[in-house]
């Protein structure tokens, strides 16, 4: 496949050109995944200080640091932001970009051009959605008519920002599909594939699927404020709920965009700490795309409040239930993965035991609300803000930063001080439960989610969840501070510091421009850990 | 999406068979998309006419039958040309090529100028996108696809320069194949508008 004119066994990193037009105009998959890795990032974090500041107004029951507006406008910026600029793109974007060519032996990805100009989409997007925070939008992430079509704050350009970020994932999304049907190495058949890469696909198809259709979405909802189109409006004979079953058709199916990715992380980060082969490969396989294939049927679990009929309901409520099967199909897998094994704990490895707890634990509060009568009473209360926490950072972001601190050695090929990734682990995996479970009971006790006050009965709760926001803040703090830290005079990584078979460890670290000096030819899956030699 | 010049800054080149079948199957996935796109306004459709079939029967009178069909054939006309003109391409004739890609952008601008004659029609009447939700449906559909057209004659127009400058053989014609099936696709879309809302009843 290589056309090979320049000399052999001339190592030059990826990372060797310098220069500002070296960044933006590459066409590198892994240039373009540091440059994902950094935009994210930087929302990340932006979304997390929003964050911070609305559970600070928490702290007490009055709204006594802003107004309940200003509260408004920051739930929706923490929202939109973490959703649409760090957790959809998240992972699939960067660590997808970076991993799938290395991982089946290719040279880049099958459109390394339109790769690119998917990057420059996502920069314009957040362009637009910058401009838009000037009128910041107060309606929440979720853009729900008929306030969103009245309010006197800026919902077309948000929105707008977040459709052009739509036509970026669409195609990543089809670019990845096309790179894994068509450039696999020579013997990389479907069942020799790392487990990421089945989860990259499965998240691939979601995105090609699901994100047109909140695109259409956004530009009806445009169309209404700005051409009079009544589609949500009932004085008009349209139907708010048409929005909100549009809105969640794409939006639920994202939710396993954020997710799916997070999984295959660690599926790969599990078996290489615990030296034994991944228990169930293919049942892990095919449960990504199994719940990709049930995430387009659950959506109007958002809305059994919202006036939708009761055979509807009762089935959207069994079909829920249903995606808990291949979910649970992947924890048990883990586990069984992990019995036995010679269990190493590595930074990268707790974060991935704290995936599986507190995955779990998001999961199954998942069932509660999509259960018709438990959610009656739990509905847009405090227990679904944590229910989608605890999947979301305890999930996704668990598994962000599990990658993170996997393939940070592989992508700029120096080392990260071990014991503070492990302190950072540590303040990140208290600060979080004591942020969010005290959310589970007060949602329970009745406390609705998006109040600037509240009654003073909470006070407690309330106020150990927004100490637990510090604490967590501070360790995001120390892991980003050594992470940066450790680019700067961390030590120079060895080619495969953890033994690990998968085949972006066989090449030098950071990789070479080209990535394999010769296209490898596979003969075996890449999770034959514990072996006799 | 027309780029089927996959090609590495970094000295790898694209098996072409490998380069051929990875486009193709690109624009088969971003033509998924696009029918995705409208499947949200085909949803809409389905659920207010179901909802208010009256209004539907009664309001599309006001759509010029005559143009509607004028258009659908000049479409259909214009996948044909550009079906031929693929098919010239693959046997490396490229003058042939130029000359039915270039009628199939006529067409597409043909199709423009009845579309730009019915709005300002429909205008002239005081019909805007906010007087019903038929209307608002007729305008966002045929708007969107309007939009459609425009890519596609954008995509149309690069390719015919490419060929006029002899880019493409008999060997090498990845773009124009792709970039045909878009066209077809805005073809096709066209194809369920014009029934549904021109000959309701």
């Amino acid at each position: 496949m290589a056309n090979h004119t320049i000399a052999h066994n001339v190592y030059v990193p990826f990372l060797e050109k310098k220069g500002i037009l070296s960044w933006i105009l590459t066409t590198d998959h892994k240039r373009i995944g540091i440059l994902y890795l950094i935009s994210i990032s930087f929302f990340f974090l932006v979304a997390g200080v929003f964050a911070l500041l609305l559970r600070y107004e928490l702290l007490t029951p009055a709204s006594d640091f802003v107004q309940p507006h200003t509260y408004n406008v920051l739930f929706t910026l923490h929202g939109s932001i973490m959703v649409f600029f760090f957790i959809v793109p998240g992972l699939a974007a960067s660590f997808g970009n970076f991993l799938i060519p290395l991982m089946i032996g290719a040279p880049d990805v099958a459109f390394p051009k339109l790769n690119l100009g998917s990057y420059w989409i996502y920069l314009l997007g957040t362009v637009i959605v910058l401009i838009a925070l000037a009128k910041p939008a107060d309606t929440g992430w979720t853009f729900y008519t008929p306030y969103s079509a009245t309010t006197d704050t800026d919902v077309v350009l948000i929105t707008l920002g977040v459709f052009v970020l739509g036509f970026s994932s669409i195609l990543t999304g089809l670019n990845f599909i096309v790179t894994i049907h068509k450039m696999r190495a020579p013997g990389m058949t479907w069942h020799r594939l790392p487990l990421f890469i089945w989860a990259s696909y499965a998240t691939a198809v979601l995105q090609l699927l699901a994100t047109p259709v909140v695109g259409i979405t956004l530009l009806l909802l445009i169309t209404e404020r700005t051409l009079g189109v009544g589609f949500f409006d009932p004085a008009k004979g349209g139907d708010p709920v048409l929005f909100q079953n549009f809105f969640w058709f794409y939006s639920h199916p994202a939710v396993y965009i954020m997710i799916i990715p997070a999984m295959g992380v660690i599926s790969e980060i599990i078996p290489v700490f615990a030296r034994k082969p991944i228990f169930g490969y293919k049942a892990i396989a095919y449960s990504s795309l199994g719940i990709a294939f049930i995430s387009f049927l659950v959506w109007a679990h958002h809305m059994f409040t919202s006036g939708i009929s009761d055979i509807a309901a009762t089935i959207f409520s069994f079909l829920t239930f249903l995606v808990a099967i291949p979910t649970a199909i992947k924890v048990f897998n883990w586990t069984a993965t992990l019995y036995k094994g010679s269990i190493h704990l590595h930074s990268a490895m707790l974060y991935a035991l704290a995936f599986v707890f507190l995955f779990t634990i998001g999961g199954l509060t998942g069932l509660f609300l999509g259960a018709l009568a438990a959610d009656i009473h739990l509905h847009d209360t405090y227990f679904v803000v944590a229910h989608m926490h605890y999947v979301m950072i305890g999930g996704t972001v668990m598994g962000f930063f599990g990658a993170l601190h996997f393939w940070y050695p592989k992508w700029f090929g120096r080392m990260f001080n071990e014991t503070v990734a492990k302190i950072a682990w540590f303040f990140i995996f208290i600060g979080f439960n004591v942020t969010f479970f005290p959310q589970f009971f007060l949602g329970v006790q009745g406390m609705p989610r998006r109040y600037a006050t509240y009654p003073a009965e909470f006070e407690s709760l309330m106020s150990l969840s927004t100490y637990g926001s510090w604490i967590l803040g501070a360790g995001i703090i120390i892991m980003t501070v050594n992470l940066i830290a450790g680019l700067i005079n961390g030590e120079k990584a060895p080619q495969n510091p953890y033994g690990s078979l998968s085949l972006e460890w066989q090449v030098p670290s950071p990789p070479p421009l080209e990535n394999f000096e010769e296209i490898p030819h596979v003969t075996d899956w890449s999770y034959g850990y514990g072996k006799k030699k | 999406m027309g780029d089927g010049s996959v090609e590495h800054s970094h000295g790898h080149h694209m098996d072409p068979a490998v380069e051929y079948s990875s486009s193709k199957l690109g624009m088969w996935l971003f033509l998924g998309t696009e029918i995705l796109l409208f499947g949200g306004l085909f949803a809409a459709y389905a659920i207010f006419r179901a909802k208010y079939p009256e209004m539907f029967f009664e309001q599309h009178v006001e759509l010029n039958k005559k143009m509607g069909a004028v258009n659908t054939c000049i479409l259909i006309f214009s996948s044909l040309t550009m079906a031929m003109g693929v098919s010239a391409m693959q046997r490396g004739k490229q003058k042939v090529t130029a000359i039915l890609i270039l009628i199939t952008i006529l067409c597409g601008l043909g199709f423009g100028v009845v579309k730009y004659f019915e709005y300002s029609a429909k205008f002239h009447h005081h019909i805007y996108p906010d007087t019903s939700i038929f209307f608002s449906l007729y305008f966002l559909m045929t708007g969107l696809h309007m939009l459609h057209v425009f890519i596609g004659l954008a995509i149309l127009a690069v390719l015919f320069v490419l060929t006029l400058k002899g880019k493409f053989t008999a060997k090498y014609n990845t773009p124009v194949e792709v970039g045909g099936l878009y066209w077809h696709l805005v073809d096709l879309i066209w194809i369920y508008l014009f029934p549904l809302l021109y000959l309701i009843g």
